[in-house]
């Protein structure tokens, strides 16, 4: 008996160093960042490193005051809420019928959408270069966005429906009822219930363009966004630079994966059926 | 009033059908056109595929991108295990774990390159630990290409740390979806923890693997920033040549056709998935 008792405290112990280890593997490289991206340049060209940052602003100044480096964020910025935009537009009425209705084509439109996630997506930037330099779109905010919307758009399509699914027909059944025609009852009855889901997918576009490099890097020349700015100055570029960029690129990321963590599951649990 | 409206889905879904039309289908079909077509010659040609074959690049990036697919899909499969099955017997702190774990789903390719930057660099948080440690005396360049080793554990680590998570993110929903009474059945009948992993929850999870490898695969091929980041032009890989082609040398029929070389590669994979994990028909959960 005592002998059971010890082994069980040993496997406790070992279940919790394991989950330590596994959140320090996660967190430690990114604590590194944070160091350097606080730290002045003298600081991280010199060696050994110290793990305690020194909290100086000079590295992200330079970040922030380096050429061209303020538009590509603000480019980036531009992209991916236009991104967010078009996502959402498109994806919830497809959405909204995927849950409510049965329609002739629904299994292809279905399959279509899986389909879209067992490609390198990327790549259909290659093709699209061409076609945006005989429209105009070449180069623009708005051009790139409709490549990131092709990323998005399939996420904001599934995770939209598994919302929709979890309200009640009936809800929507008794606001026709009490007058509502289907626009109010939409409105006024679905639109709140689903809103904070509505947003964590928006969110989650946002973050799906906001960290996509090849595609912005083939897309744009001049108007780069941070990511594809980083990648082609990346030879060039002093080590404070980079770390600085890295650390702009990784912030917005982690807070807003904190606001969506609880719709996570839901947009990639509904892949499997 | 659900019968009544037959127009009403059509209308609702007609939108983003367009839109995938356009920006989806379109592109698909003429990257595939743009392969065979080449300046030199008229109609189709396989002259893209013979230029961009016999460059001496293309062998080595094909090369380097199997190895760290290989060397990396697996050890990412086991660790989303473990964790998966790990929060799925956590009571306490089950979401804050879950977060942290799933942070690295957020972070660009190109920002965990530059994250593991920090750690390899020669000025870097290795070296400096090893001179601590009395390892070294100096610091040493170690992502160099005497050192083509170094560069490929630094790259298969920073793939490993960042994309892990989305494995986890599926499977930990595939176990969410195993109902618990199977546990307690083999429970009653002493089954152990080992036992009941290999013989409930592996066979369950069928579905939400074949996703996550079908998935994380596709996304090893494509492998680009995080290679950009740490190796440069050290470590060639097949979606940096493709930016090569496309971007620096204007060659998009070459690009193209390293792209169908990707585009195949994910197909024969997809299907080599569904057939090893195949699902039987009516058993999904």
């Amino acid at each position: 008996m005592t002998h059971s008792v010890a082994s069980g405290k040993s496997i406790r112990f070992l279940y919790i160093a394991s989950i330590v280890l596994l959140c320090a593997w996660v967190l430690g490289p990114l604590y590194l960042l944070a160091v350097n991206a606080l730290s002045s340049p003298d600081t991280i060209n010199q060696f050994p490193m110290n793990l305690i940052p020194e909290f100086d602003l000079e590295s992200l100044i330079f970040f922030a005051n380096f050429y061209g480096m303020l538009d590509a964020l603000i480019n980036s910025i531009t992209v991916a809420l236009f991104t967010m935009c078009f996502s959402i537009c498109l994806g919830a009425p497809a959405g909204y019928a995927l849950a409510r209705f049965d329609f002739v084509g629904k299994e292809l439109f279905r399959v279509i959408i899986l389909m879209t996630r067992a490609f390198p997506l990327p790549l259909l930037a290659l093709p699209l270069a061409v076609f945006f330099i005989e429209t105009g779109l070449d180069d623009t905010a708005f051009g790139l966005s409709l490549v990131h919307t092709t990323l998005a758009l399939p996420f904001a399509i599934l995770i939209t429906f598994s919302l929709f699914s979890g309200v009640p027909r009936e809800l929507e059944e008794a606001a026709w009822t009490l007058g509502c025609n289907r626009f109010a009852a939409f409105r006024f009855v679905i639109l709140p219930l689903i809103l904070p889901g509505i947003t964590a997918s928006a969110i989650f576009a946002f973050v799906i363009s906001w960290n996509e490099v090849f595609a912005s890097a083939v897309l744009t020349i001049q108007n780069r966004t941070l990511t594809a700015f980083l990648l082609q100055n990346l030879d060039t570029a002093p080590l404070h630079l980079k770390f600085a960029g890295g650390f702009i690129l990784v912030v917005p990321a982690i807070v807003f994966i904190f606001a969506v963590r609880k719709y996570l599951f839901a947009m990639w649990g509904i892949s499997n059926r | 009033m659900w019968n009544q409206a037959k127009k009403l889905p059509y209308l609702l879904i007609a939108p983003s059908a367009a839109f995938l039309m356009i920006f989806f289908l379109y592109p698909f079909a003429s990257v595939i056109t743009q392969a065979f077509e080449h300046s030199s010659t008229d109609g189709y040609s396989l002259t893209n595929f013979q230029e961009v074959f016999s460059h001496w690049k293309f062998s080595i990036s094909l090369e380097n991108t199997l190895l760290l697919t290989a060397a990396v899909v697996p050890i990412q499969l086991a660790l989303a295990l473990l964790m998966a099955t790990m929060v799925n017997s956590m009571r306490k702190g089950r979401d804050l774990i879950l977060y942290i774990w799933t942070i690295p789903l957020g972070i660009s390719d190109l920002a965990a390159g530059i994250i593991w930057l920090v750690i390899f660099e020669q000025t870097g948080f290795l070296n400096s630990l090893m001179l601590n440690l009395g390892l070294i005396e100096r610091p040493v360049a170690l992502l160099t290409y005497q050192n083509p080793m170094m560069i490929f554990v630094a790259i298969a680590l920073a793939e490993i740390w960042r994309a892990t998570a989305i494995m986890l993110v599926i499977l930990v929903a595939g176990i969410g979806l195993i109902p618990r009474e199977y546990y307690e059945a083999a429970s009653v009948f002493r089954a152990s923890k080992w036992q009941q992993f290999i013989r409930i929850t592996l066979p369950l999870l069928k579905p939400s693997l074949q996703t996550a490898l079908i998935l994380r695969v596709i996304l090893a091929f494509e492998v680009f920033a995080v290679v950009a980041a740490l190796g440069g032009t050290l470590f060639p890989v097949l979606m940096g040549e493709t930016y090569i082609y496309q971007f620096d040398l204007l060659n998009s029929g070459a690009a193209a056709a390293i792209a169908l070389v990707i585009l195949g590669l994910s197909i024969a994979f997809t299907l080599i998935v569904l057939r090893i994990l195949k699902v039987p028909k009516g058993v999904t959960m």
